[in-house]
């Protein structure tokens, strides 16, 4: 019951921050009949789309904390660039062609399309920033089709100027909506775990950043050994593994308030927890006297339910999106692999085949396709196959890669990375990185300091 | 032993310590302005008259319950396994022996099992693979007569490796159980 209170009251407080009282307004969006330009989510990486990216024009002489609102209108610009350039889709033509062609001046409301085209691009986000008297930003866009000289569309939002990124990210996902037909990843946090010290007395500690690697923030002290930690779908929380008094457990995480509270009252180690679809339960392994199982909580009433009881280890739960299945790694046939099941535990299948060892199985959250950690031949690989098992796909390969991480449209993969010791000790670099489905746009997540088992945050609403 | 030297010894080191006194003297540099008198000669109460105390002796390198204690009986407190396994070889039969020998004669001491794995795996396998490991070493243990209730058991997976490095050498030194004494 107290966890029910505390979940109300995280809505509450969600609700009021993250919606940066933003008034999101729709205007003069003109659909043209047929849309010229669609970007391919599966072929990213074969001719990403020219879109040229203008600041944001604003006023010089206004300023707010951190500078002019003109500038804040550049700041913007770049981090929608830099949006659209990582996810491989885009291509953002370069600003100094818009200086020469003399096309950054001109009605925001009526580009000369055919400076733009003569510069190649083939969309064009224009807009502007300006501060209004009650202390907020106005900012506005619109996304323009070059080619079919029309707009595609157009938004305005209000928000306090520290919330600036935001927006930026906000107009990604926009953008990239509009042009690929899928939902964007722009405006999302990734919870991870920074890593520091020499390996054998390693220091982990709990961190949150935005999906960009900005507004980092440090969620634990490193005082005790953290792992794993994974978003809840629908609240501001965090479930994760402590080490707590040297006693590994399931702990669950209130970003709002900073409270920690232990999941259950296992007599052996909880460990590899996540969040089921409607935030509502938390699945999790728990090791007692050598084996590993299934079990899932409810949290609201903190019931118990054993769903696999076998003498293999079976960890690394994942719920299919609607809730029906559960995948799940396990070595019952000799070796790891990635079993399905349904979610009451029956008819447990075995659905990777390959050769070598199969891990950390997560269900995309589309639902189309479950991702893992293959092992062979002395080098780890991230891949994806349907949940039968079929259409397996390799999308990045080194001597440790391992945790896959969906971004909430489906579209994107985030791991993290080890590098291989030397003899003198020396190596060991563990960093993030994302790549997307068609596995040729791989790319590095820069963090302070060393980064492993990050989890993507659903969209921020 | 002290109380056991005889007198002639006793008094041929008093006799050695008043000679390399005398000879300190002729080393200073200085000539005394009268000749120095025997001093061994003007003693008038002789030592033998009060007997020196007998002294008690105790050890202080009695075998205490300590780590490091455990650590020499029984190789470093460790047992090895091989990739991915957790069963018993006949090497880490043999150091887990000890262990249990060192345990029986410590039968106040409660111990944590540590289970340890190699960087070859991921980390929520290698959790449960620790877990195994440190289990099969406390089973051992209980099998050789030591009481379960002394015997905790927590998994590192791979998260606490013994040394650094990345190749056969140094993994094989990771994927270990540690006992440690509470």
């Amino acid at each position: 019951m107290r966890l029910f209170k505390i979940l109300r009251l995280v809505t509450a407080g969600f609700t009021l921050s993250a919606l940066l009282a933003a008034l999101l307004v729709t205007f003069a969006v003109t659909m043209p009949a047929e849309a010229r330009i669609v970007v391919d989510v599966n072929r990213g990486h074969a001719d990403p789309l020219p879109i040229a990216i203008t600041d944001l024009v604003g006023s010089e002489s206004d300023i707010i904390s951190g500078g002019s609102v003109k500038n804040y209108g550049q700041r913007i610009a770049l981090v929608i660039k830099a949006n659209l350039t990582r996810s491989g889709l885009f291509h953002s033509v370069d600003s100094e062609a818009f200086i020469r062609s003399g096309t950054v001046e001109g009605n925001l409301r009526n580009p000369n399309f055919n400076n733009w085209k003569a510069i190649g691009a083939h969309a064009l986000m224009n807009g502007s920033i300006s501060l209004q008297e009650d202390g907020r930003l106005k900012v506005e866009f619109r996304l323009w089709d070059v080619l079919g000289a029309n707009q595609m569309t157009g938004l305005r939002y209000f928000t306090s100027p520290k919330n600036w990124r935001r927006i930026a990210h906000l107009i990604s996902d926009a953008i990239y909506k509009r042009m690929t037909g899928e939902s964007g990843y722009f405006d999302t946090r990734v919870v991870y775990i920074s890593e520091s010290g020499i390996a054998t007395k390693r220091v982990k500690r709990l961190a949150i950043m935005d999906q960009d690697g900005h507004n980092h923030t440090f969620l634990t002290n490193g005082k005790n050994l953290v792992l794993t930690p994974r978003f809840s779908p629908t609240a501001q929380e965090i479930t994760y593994l402590s080490y707590h008094n040297d006693d590994p457990r399931v702990y669950l995480y209130n970003i709002d308030s900073g409270k920690q509270e232990i999941l259950g009252d296992f007599p052996g180690m909880t460990f590899a927890p996540r969040f089921s679809p409607d935030g509502n339960k938390v699945i999790m392994s728990q090791a007692y006297k050598g084996n590993s199982d299934i079990y899932v909580m409810e949290l609201r009433t903190r019931k118990i339910k054993q769903l696999t009881r076998h003498t293999a280890i079976d960890t690394s739960p994942s719920y299919s999106p609607d809730s029906r299945y559960v995948t799940f790694n396990s070595d019952r046939g000799g070796s790891q692999q990635i079993y399905v099941m349904e979610s009451s535990g029956k008819n447990i299948k075995r659905i990777s085949f390959g050769k070598g060892r199969y891990s950390t199985p997560v269900w995309s959250p589309r639902g189309d396709l479950i991702a893992f950690t293959r092992q062979y031949q002395g080098k780890f690989y991230i891949g994806v196959m349907r949940p039968d098992g079929s259409g397996e796909r390799l999308l990045s390969e080194s001597f440790l890669d391992e945790g896959p991480t969906w971004s909430p449209n489906g579209r994107v993969i985030m791991f993290f990375r080890q590098q291989p010791y030397d003899n003198k000790g020396r190596g060991g670099e563990t960093q993030l990185w994302t790549v997307d489905l068609t596995g040729y746009n791989e790319r590095q997540v820069i963090t302070p300091l060393d980064a492993s088992d990050p989890a993507w945050s659903p969209l921020i609403r | 032993m002290l109380e056991k030297m005889n007198s002639v010894k006793y008094w041929a080191l008093i006799g050695s310590a008043l000679l390399l006194s005398a000879c300190a003297n002729t080393n200073t540099g200085t000539v005394p302005d009268t000749p120095t008198e025997p001093v061994a000669v003007e003693t008038e109460e002789p030592v033998v008259a009060s007997p020196p105390e007998t002294v008690d002796v105790e050890t202080v390198m009695e075998d205490p319950a300590t780590q490091s204690s455990l650590d020499m009986a029984s190789g470093n407190s460790v047992a090895y396994f091989g990739y991915d396994r957790y069963d018993l070889s006949s090497d880490a039969r043999a150091a887990l022996q000890a262990q249990a020998a060192w345990l029986q004669t410590h039968a106040a001491v409660k111990i944590t099992v540590e289970g340890h794995c190699d960087e070859r795996g991921t980390r929520e396998y290698n959790l449960a693979l620790g877990d195994r490991r440190a289990n099969s070493v406390k089973n051992y243990l209980v099998a050789l007569g030591v009481d379960p209730s002394r015997i905790h058991t927590v998994s590192y997976g791979k998260e606490r490796p013994a040394v650094t490095g990345s190749g056969e050498a140094a993994w094989a030194k990771n994927r270990r159980s540690y006992t440690r004494v509470n």
